[in-house]
C-alpha cells in the first residue's frame, strides 16, 4: 500500500495547486501509515522536483521523455496507472485542474478505481469506510461520496486544502515506462499561454464585474483594481454572452466554479446561477448600487453605491494602503 | 476522398466535394434547471426532485449544437444518448427538437459516472461513430468524468474541456482550455471530447423541430451490469454566511482596512 500523487508541471515548474495536492496526499498517507510517492511527467529540473519533498513526498518518480513533453491525456494516464501499479498504490491524488479532470477518469477506469473529483476535504476513514466530501450542484451543495473499490482516485479542488509543509528529503528516481504509439493519437500543435495574467481557476483573489459596468470599454478600472491586488479578473454570464469579456472569465453555474480567498463582485446582482459558482469563496465583497441586490445576502462586506464612483476611490485607497 | 472505396450510404456530395458521412454521438444528461433551489430529503440522502424542472444539461446542449452544425447540409447524422429511466424522455425529446436525428435511452437510473460511461461505451462499441461529444460536466453532480471514462473504455483519445471544434471528416482540430490559455490539438480517427462554452451557441428548438421530435426514432436499450465503485452517502448544503457588513460608499478605504485587518485576505 502507498499513496501516489501526480504533480502537473507547467513549463518545468509546479504551481501552488500541485503543492496543495502533495500536502493533501501526504495527510492521507499519514492517516494510512504509509508513504507518499510523487510522479512527474515532462522535463522538470532536479531542484524543482526536490521542492516536492518540502510537502512530504519521500520519493519522486521522474518521467522525462520527449514524446511526453506536451500533455497527452491518454499517454499520461497510462504512465500514471503504470506508476500506481509499480508502487502498489491504493490511493491516487491529482489536482482537479483542466488536465487533472481529463486524466483522473481514465486512470480510474484503468485501475477499476472509484473516483471523487472536486474533493474539498480529507477522506473520512471511520468504520472502515472511505468517504470524501466533494462539491455538487455547482457549489449549491456538497456530496459525501463513499468509494467502495480497492483503489481510489481523488481529484482535489484548488484552494480547498492549502499547503502544509512536512519537510522530507525527496529521493528522485527515473521512471521510463513504455509509451504505446496508440496512446499518442492526439497531437498538441500549439500551446498558447498568457504569462502576464493570473489564471482564474488558481487565483486566490478575484475581481469580477457584471452588467452594471455598462460596456466592455469600462473594464479598465476593473483590470487596474485586479492588477493592484494581484487578482484574476472574472465576469458574469450576461457579460460573456455579450462578448464583453472572454468565455473563460465567466464564473457561475454554466461557467466555472471558483473558491478564492477573496471574491469582489462589482455591478453583479447575484442570480442563483452566479452565486452557485462563487459561494465557496472564503470572503465575498459586493459593490452594487441596488441595496436589494440578492448578492448582498451572501456577502461578507458590501458597499451600496455606483461602481463608477466607488471603484476609482477604492483604487486610490488601495494605492495609499500599499504606500 | 475516393468515392469508389465507399459503400453508397457512407458518403454524400456537398459543393461538388465527396465527403464520408459523419456519425456523431452526443451524450446528454437530464439535470435540474439552473434556477433550481437545491434541497434534499430522506435525511439528506436524496436530492429533492419535487417541483423541479429538468432540462438538457446546458454543456451537453453546447455539444449537441456543435454536432448539429458539423452535420449541417446532410454531412452527417447526430444521435443523442442518455442513461436514464423513462422519466428522462421529455429531455431526450428536447434534444431531438433541437436537431438530433435519433436517440437512444439506456434504461437504467445512472448510479455513478463509471456506470454511465460503461453503458455509453458499450453502445458505441456496436455502433460505429466517428466522434462522441459530451458537455464539460453535468451541473448536478459536477463530475467531469464521463467523457474521459468513455475514451478509456473505448481506448480512443479523449480531450477534456474544449472551446472550439472543427473537423474535415477525418481529422479534427480542437482547442482545449488550460489554466491561463489554450492548447490546439489535432486528432485523426475516432475521439471523444467534452465541450465548454465557446464550442457553439446553444440552439433553440423551433416549431418544426418540436413537431418532428415527436416522431423521430428513440430506441430503448437495456443496461449492462458493472461493479459499483462509488456511492453518494449524504448531501450537505453550505453553511449560511453571517450578515453583510456594509461600508459607506464615500469611504472605500474602510473596506481595504477590513479586508486587511479583519478578514486578512489582502
Amino acid at each position: 500500500m502507498s499513496v501516489l500523487v501526480y504533480v502537473e508541471q507547467v513549463d518545468g515548474k509546479f504551481k501552488k495547486s500541485v503543492f496543495e495536492a502533495v500536502s493533501y496526499a501526504k495527510a492521507i498517507a499519514d492517516k494510512q501509515s504509509t508513504n507518499l510517492t510523487a510522479i512527474s511527467i515532462g522535463n522538470v529540473g532536479e531542484n524543482e522536483l526536490k521542492e516536492l519533498g518540502k510537502y512530504g513526498a519521500s520519493r519522486v518518480l521522474n518521467v522525462s521523455n520527449d514524446q511526453l513533453k506536451n500533455f497527452v491525456n491518454q499517454a499520461y494516464a497510462s504512465v500514471i496507472a503504470e506508476a500506481a501499479k509499480k508502487e502498489n498504490a491504493d490511493v491516487i491524488v491529482l489536482s482537479n485542474s483542466f488536465s487533472g479532470k481529463g486524466l483522473a477518469p481514465r486512470i480510474a477506469v484503468k485501475l477499476e478505481a472509484g473516483l471523487v473529483d472536486g474533493a474539498v476535504e480529507l477522506p473520512q476513514l471511520d468504520g472502515g469506510k472511505f468517504q470524501v466530501k466533494k462539491t455538487a450542484f455547482s457549489g449549491k451543495a456538497f456530496a459525501i461520496t463513499e468509494l467502495t473499490s480497492a483503489i481510489k482516485v481523488i481529484a482535489l479542488n484548488p484552494n480547498a486544502f492549502g499547503t502544509k509543509e512536512n519537510a522530507t528529503d525527496a529521493a528522485i528516481e527515473a521512471f521510463s515506462p513504455e509509451v504505446k504509439s496508440t496512446d499518442l493519437a492526439a497531437i498538441v500543435k500549439e500551446v498558447i499561454r498568457a504569462t502576464n495574467k493570473i489564471s482564474l481557476p488558481d487565483a486566490e483573489l478575484v475581481v469580477s464585474a457584471g452588467r452594471g459596468l455598462k460596456g466592455p470599454e469600462n473594464w479598465g478600472m476593473i483590470e487596474e483594481l485586479a492588477s493592484l491586488l494581484g487578482a484574476a479578473t472574472a465576469c458574469s454570464k450576461p457579460v460573456s454572452d455579450a462578448d464583453w469579456r472572454p468565455h473563460e472569465e465567466h464564473v457561475g453555474q454554466t461557467g466555472i466554479a471558483i473558491s478564492p480567498n477573496l471574491y469582489i463582485a462589482i455591478g453583479i446582482s447575484g442570480a442563483i446561477q452566479h452565486l452557485a459558482g462563487v459561494s465557496s469563496s472564503k470572503v465575498i465583497v459586493v459593490i452594487n448600487k441596488d441595496p436589494e441586490a440578492p448578492f448582498f445576502k451572501v456577502a461578507d462586506y458590501g458597499i451600496v453605491g455606483d461602481a463608477f464612483e466607488v471603484v476609482p476611490k477604492l483604487i486610490e485607497a488601495l494605492k495609499a494602503h500599499k504606500g | 476522398m475516393q468515392k469508389d472505396n465507399l459503400k453508397p450510404y457512407d458518403f454524400m456530395t456537398f459543393n461538388n466535394q465527396i465527403y464520408k458521412s459523419m456519425k456523431i454521438l452526443v451524450c446528454i444528461s437530464n439535470v435540474p434547471d439552473t434556477t433550481t433551489k437545491i434541497t434534499f430529503t430522506n435525511d439528506n440522502t436524496q436530492f429533492n426532485t419535487s417541483g423541479v424542472q429538468f432540462i438538457v444539461n446546458p454543456y451537453d446542449e453546447i455539444a449537441l449544437s456543435r454536432a448539429i452544425e458539423l452535420c449541417e447540409g446532410g454531412k452527417g447524422t447526430v444521435t443523442v444518448i442518455n442513461v436514464g429511466e423513462v422519466a428522462t424522455e421529455p429531455t431526450i425529446r428536447k434534444a431531438l427538437a433541437i436537431g438530433a436525428d435519433d436517440a437512444v435511452r439506456i434504461n437504467a437510473a445512472p448510479r455513478d459516472a463509471y456506470f454511465t460511461a460503461y453503458q455509453i461505451a458499450e453502445y458505441a462499441k456496436s455502433n460505429d461513430f466517428d466522434m462522441i461529444l459530451c458537455g464539460r460536466e453535468s451541473i448536478d453532480y459536477n463530475g467531469s468524468q464521463v467523457a474521459a471514462m468513455i475514451g478509456e473504455f473505448l481506448d480512443i483519445p479523449s480531450i477534456s474541456i474544449i472551446k472550439k471544434l472543427d473537423s474535415d471528416g477525418s481529422t479534427a482540430t480542437v482547442e482545449r482550455e488550460i489554466e491561463g490559455g489554450k492548447e490546439i490539438i489535432s486528432v485523426t480517427g475516432k475521439f471523444i471530447a467534452s465541450c465548454a462554452e465557446g464550442t457553439a451557441e446553444p440552439k433553440i428548438p423551433n416549431m418544426r423541430g418540436i413537431m418532428s421530435a415527436r416522431t423521430k426514432p428513440l430506441q430503448v436499450v437495456e443496461a449492462k451490469e458493472i461493479a459499483q465503485l462509488s456511492k453518494v452517502q449524504q448531501f450537505e448544503t453550505p453553511p449560511p454566511r453571517g450578515a453583510v457588513k456594509l461600508v459607506p460608499a464615500e469611504d472605500p478605504a474602510k473596506l481595504i482596512d477590513l479586508l486587511h485587518q479583519e478578514a486578512k485576505v489582502i
